[in-house]
């Protein structure tokens, strides 16, 4: 490694020439780490090993699945039958999904208690909520591809929320379609995209490193930095903290991935698409649910669309609602309890999304959808005015130092 | 020379930059089309557009399914009692005020697109408040004309164009 930097050698050769080496080095190794990040850091990292994951299994069965309403259910089968490890391949692409939603969405509330998407990481926070846009486009594009009744209901209810545009919303919908239908021509153009969006990801996560890397990673205190002594290298300490955490994700992966590998997914879509029969109660995949239900509280067609889109725009506008200067949200009492509300008020919603919409689960809906845009228009700004923040440590260090040693070295 | 001025120079120039951009941006639009357009759909899908249906078995009370463009399509003779209640309604209770007359060609037939107007589920037959067709997605009610009373669907079903060719056939399309 002491080649790169003086030129010599073919490592040292090349990166005088195309400075690739001098990069990852620069990214992966020397990165300069706040020294108290806890385990809740480890899941950018577990979202992009869950990426490519992904992208792998993506691959490879793409090379046995047919595109055409004819050939797509039977091409699954036979992946799941007749390919050797075709179940395997396919079981952890399914679950790979799931998994990657679960570790992005603890990265989310992980920015959200420690207040990372405050200045200077606004356009981190942006490009982490464009990945997450494009993540649930490519998820529901790649549950349309086994053409199980599942995924012919489903393309058709979101397919036909663009049909609450004013004016132009039929035109629009068939233009998604080619036709007049979910049919073979919407089919084709979701397997191209399918396996487009991955890669469009991976840029985004590209630019969401580099914007990471320009002020360095937030911490558990949401302090700047003072200076070296707050920082360690993240190649060997934060590397082999990411891989111990990523062995305990992996062995529950795992466990899921055979044991129970369909307990996620819907049975409904073990039956192949039916234009004429809509099953009883349609459900999105787990990790639609809490939008689906906001979908769903709203009486109105347009209304709900909207109020659905919205639930995941308001985030966008995440650092201006937060008018607290202090970012972590150990120093901030109140809003600490209004964190945990937040929480439980996206668990209610995914609950009720998942819940068929009649009787008591109609009120739940409607008050967690208000509660929910309740935190980010009225109380997130005004519990960073009213709130009286504990004393802030001087500096990290201090606040590591401090710390009672435990096990007597 | 004062057509060299500076000011004269400025607007000449002006003037190549903005008959460039507008020659690039009319370029550009022209060659976006086709990438646009071929999203909507085929000759092909279109020229499935029309069918025949014969409703001479279809007695009071049956319905039939049948595919057009891909959507079903709900053709139900209807019995005396829908067909009054159909009619005997105050119009101004309707979400999506329609005379039953508007909607059929022959009063015992309806032919209805059957995708609800909401998200494009497709509603079940004779169920829901008004014994017409009922969405089991996100509950709206159609009455025995098709309408929508109640629930999140902004408007009734649809009526495909379609005539009779004689008597009991009928062209959809």
């Amino acid at each position: 490694m002491s080649n790169i930097k003086n030129g010599k050698g073919i490592i040292g050769w090349i990166d005088y020439r195309l400075p690739i080496f001098s990069t990852l080095q620069h990214t992966l190794v020397d990165y300069p780490t706040p020294k108290n990040l806890n385990y809740w850091w480890n899941f950018g990292s577990l979202a992009g090993i869950f990426l490519l994951i992904q992208i792998i299994t993506g691959i490879v069965l793409a090379m046995h699945y047919t595109p055409s309403v004819e050939g797509a259910f039977a091409s699954i089968e036979h992946i799941m039958r007749d390919v050797n490890y075709g179940w395997l391949i396919r079981y952890i692409h399914m679950n790979g999904a799931s998994f990657f939603f679960i570790v992005v969405y603890i990265h989310i509330f992980r920015g959200l208690y420690y207040g990372s998407y405050k200045s200077p990481r606004e356009v981190l926070w942006w490009l982490g909520l464009t990945i997450l846009l494009l993540m649930m486009a490519t998820a529901f594009m790649g549950y349309v591809l086994p053409w199980g009744q599942m995924s012919f209901w489903g393309a058709t209810v979101i397919t036909n929320l663009f049909s609450a545009v004013p004016i132009v919303g039929t035109a629009v919908v068939e233009w998604l379609w080619g036709g007049f239908a979910v049919d073979n021509a919407l089919l084709n153009r979701f397997f191209a995209l399918h396996y487009l969006f991955p890669f469009l990801i991976v840029g985004v996560v590209i630019l969401h490193i580099v914007a990471l890397h320009t002020h360095g990673s937030n911490n558990p205190l949401g302090i700047d930095r003072k200076g070296p002594q707050d920082s360690i290298p993240f190649h060997p300490y934060y590397t082999i903290k990411d891989l111990f955490g990523l062995s305990f994700v992996l062995t529950i992966f795992a466990a899921v991935v055979f044991y129970a590998p369909d307990y996620l997914g819907h049975p409904d879509n073990y039956i192949p698409a039916d234009p004429l029969k809509t099953p009883a109660h349609i459900v999105p995949e787990w990790y639609f649910l809490p939008f689906y239900a906001i979908l769903r509280a709203v009486p109105d067609k347009l209304g709900g669309v909207i109020a659905m889109i919205s639930a995941i725009l308001i985030l966008f506008a995440l650092p201006w609602l937060d008018t607290s200067k202090v970012r972590s949200a150990t120093f901030r009492p109140i809003y600490k309890k209004f964190f945990w509300f937040l929480l439980i008020d996206v668990i209610i919603l995914t609950w009720v999304g998942g819940s068929p919409a009649e009787g008591h689960f109609i009120l739940i809906g409607r008050l967690a959808t208000i509660y929910y845009f309740a935190h980010f228009i009225i109380f997130m700004p005004i519990i960073g005015i009213i709130e009286t923040p504990k004393p802030l440590p001087n500096s990290i260090s201090e606040a590591v130092l401090k710390k009672p040693i435990k096990d007597g070295t | 020379m004062e057509n060299n001025s500076n000011d004269d120079k400025k607007s000449r120039r002006d003037f190549i930059h903005i008959t460039s951009g507008v020659t690039v941006a009319t370029g550009a639009a022209a060659v976006a089309w086709p990438l646009i357009d071929q999203m909507n759909p085929s000759a092909d899908v279109l020229a499935l557009a029309s069918v025949e249906v014969d409703l001479e078995p279809l007695q009071p009370g049956q319905s039939i399914s049948v595919l057009w463009r891909g959507k079903p399509l709900f053709i139900r003779r209807r019995t005396e009692e829908e067909i009054s209640e159909a009619r005997d309604i105050d119009l101004n209770t309707l979400k999506d005020p329609q005379l039953d007359e508007e909607r059929v060609k022959n009063s015992n037939y309806l032919v209805m697109v059957g995708v609800c107007t909401h998200l494009g589920c497709v509603p079940l037959g004779q169920q829901g408040e008004y014994g017409g067709w009922f969405c089991p997605c996100h509950g709206s009610h159609y009455d025995t004309s098709g309408r929508i009373r109640k629930g999140p669907a902004p408007t009734n079903l649809e009526i495909p164009p379609y005539v009779f060719l004689n008597e009991t056939t009928i062209k959809i399309g």
